[in-house]
């Protein structure tokens, strides 16, 4: 492991493009070792374009992410970094058990290890069922049970507890919060602000830009409110007052420049 | 490239296979039926299947592997299955040669099969030995397998790989000397029929079914086995572990 940086991730002028459409035009961010960093905002505000830059498998236009030490993606990194991606990323047309076999035989976990995640996501009864015979939410377990499998240092999750019930999203923080005290470090995606509070850190996300790098008490003080759905509601709309007014679309501009 | 890896990448993808009965019966089963269509329509015409025969027998298993691996392959793309073996230690050859290995073994079964039954229920007559035709056959079946992994870099959708059958196969098909000796050919076509694999492939297999021995078998057939190694090269080259 290298010592000589505290961060689990360096994201310095991270610059990506997705189509015409510019996602970050220099970000930079620094996620920590060893805590659970939530990173949380509104649907298509890059959430997964940052996740998919620290994994290595985006397409980046400049800038730079290191990751553990090493660039982004590099060889090294691949049995150090787990990713699960948002929607639920296994073979339908194999049984639970076959998905983790062969995860399980590709990054060299030990066979001990299958049953263990199995039991984590609380599987147990359904590992020889095929996933395409298992719900949604059961589905996207199999898929987070995946990136448990071995000992990863970075785990990087996006949307792990969509479609989820309250208890079992509450049983996957508690896991969650575990891998962390083991020595983890977990980069968690969510759009529930209410997971904010499980957070150790807070990375709030609002068109390409950060908006928020903070702690949960820090922001529920900051914006003198009790609970985290309307913390963030005051800090979009603050960032909406700051930021420039948006582009006007050629409609309006149309009328405008017509009257 | 780790042996275990791309082994347990067939494994894998056989496994899948074994969840989806129907698929591995088509994949058995359609050739020999379409061969026996083949070998009853010319059944009052004596030594019409003998000539056709043997090239039908080049074609079924190369047309079902390329159609077969195209649309499994895609369907990992797009499932985010890909992606996500793309940040785990596997290297890209070991993925498209796992499935090269998978699709093989399908192959060698559909191959013995297809031989057999043209042999023993149509009666096809051939001069070599019969186990040069299956290994033909199995050739052609890789050279499917290859140009469907490579295919699939270039589809978008499961429709789009599948209208590369028409771009990419019927081509072969008609210029490869089935329809008409490729020496009778308009020299244009005759040229660019030199740089279709599929024309070697029955060149191989009119070799062994007329009893040719030696270079004339092995010359073609090892032509073949290049392309469907470059082609393989090639898929492994269009797998990107950045996507946009």
């Amino acid at each position: 492991m290298n010592k000589s940086s505290d961060a689990a991730v360096e994201v310095r002028g991270l610059r990506v493009r997705r189509g015409s459409t510019e996602v970050f035009a220099g970000l930079d961010l620094d996620i920590p070792r060893g805590q659970v960093t939530g990173l949380l905002g509104p649907s298509g505000c890059g959430k997964t374009t940052l996740i998919r830059s620290i994994v290595g498998v985006q397409k980046v236009a400049g800038g730079s992410v290191t990751v553990l030490g090493a660039p982004a993606g590099s060889r090294e990194l691949r049995d150090r970094v787990a990713y699960d991606t948002q929607s639920a990323s296994v073979y339908s047309d194999l049984t639970i058990l076959q998905n983790l076999r062969y995860f399980a035989r590709l990054i060299g976990a030990p066979r001990s290890d299958i049953d263990r995640v199995i039991e984590q996501v609380g599987l147990g009864a359904q590992k020889n069922q095929t996933v395409d015979s298992l719900s949604g939410g059961q589905e996207s377990r199999v898929s987070l049970a995946v990136a448990m499998l071995g000992a990863p240092e970075l785990i990087v999750l996006d949307e792990p507890t969509v479609g989820l019930d309250p208890v079992l999203r509450a049983e996957l923080w508690e896991m969650f919060r575990a891998l962390a005290d083991a020595g983890a470090t977990l980069l968690v995606s969510s759009h529930v602000m209410d997971e904010a509070l499980r957070c150790d850190r807070l990375v709030l996300l609002r068109a390409g830009r950060i908006i928020a790098d903070t702690s949960p008490e820090r922001l529920l003080s900051e914006t003198g409110t009790t609970d985290p759905d309307a913390a963030f509601l005051a800090l979009i709309e603050r960032d909406v007052a700051s930021a420039d007014p948006p582009p006007r679309s050629r409609r309006e501009a149309r009328e405008e420049d017509g009257s | 490239m780790n042996g275990a890896r791309t082994l347990a990448t067939a494994a894998r993808v056989l496994r899948q296979l074994s969840h989806d009965p129907r698929s591995i019966a088509l994949m058995i089963v359609a050739p020999s039926l379409l061969v026996g269509l083949f070998a009853w329509l010319f059944s009052d015409q004596t030594g019409v299947f003998d000539q056709f025969g043997g090239a039908i027998l080049a074609l079924f298993p190369f047309i079902v592997m390329f159609l077969i691996t195209s649309i499994t392959t895609l369907r990992e793309r797009r499932s985010g299955t890909l992606e996500r073996l793309m940040t785990t230690p596997i290297a890209k050859a070991d993925f498209i040669v796992g499935y090269a290995l998978a699709f093989g073994l399908m192959a060698i079964v559909q191959a013995v099969i297809t031989v057999t039954f043209a042999v023993w229920v149509c009666g096809l007559d051939v001069e070599g030995p019969l186990w040069q035709l299956g290994l033909v056959a199995v050739v052609d079946a890789l050279l499917g397998t290859a140009l469907g992994l490579l295919a699939s870099a270039f589809a978008r959708t499961e429709f789009q790989a599948v209208q590369f059958m028409p771009v990419l196969v019927f081509p072969q098909i008609i210029l490869g000397g089935l329809f008409m000796p490729r020496d009778q050919m308009p020299d244009v076509l005759y040229a660019i029929s030199d740089w279709l694999p599929l024309s070697y492939a029955i060149d191989t297999i009119n070799a062994v079914t007329a009893g040719d021995e030696g270079w004339d078998v092995w010359r073609p057939l090892l032509i073949v086995v290049a392309f469907a190694v470059g082609a393989l090269v090639l898929a492994s080259l269009t797998l990107r572990r950045r996507t946009p």
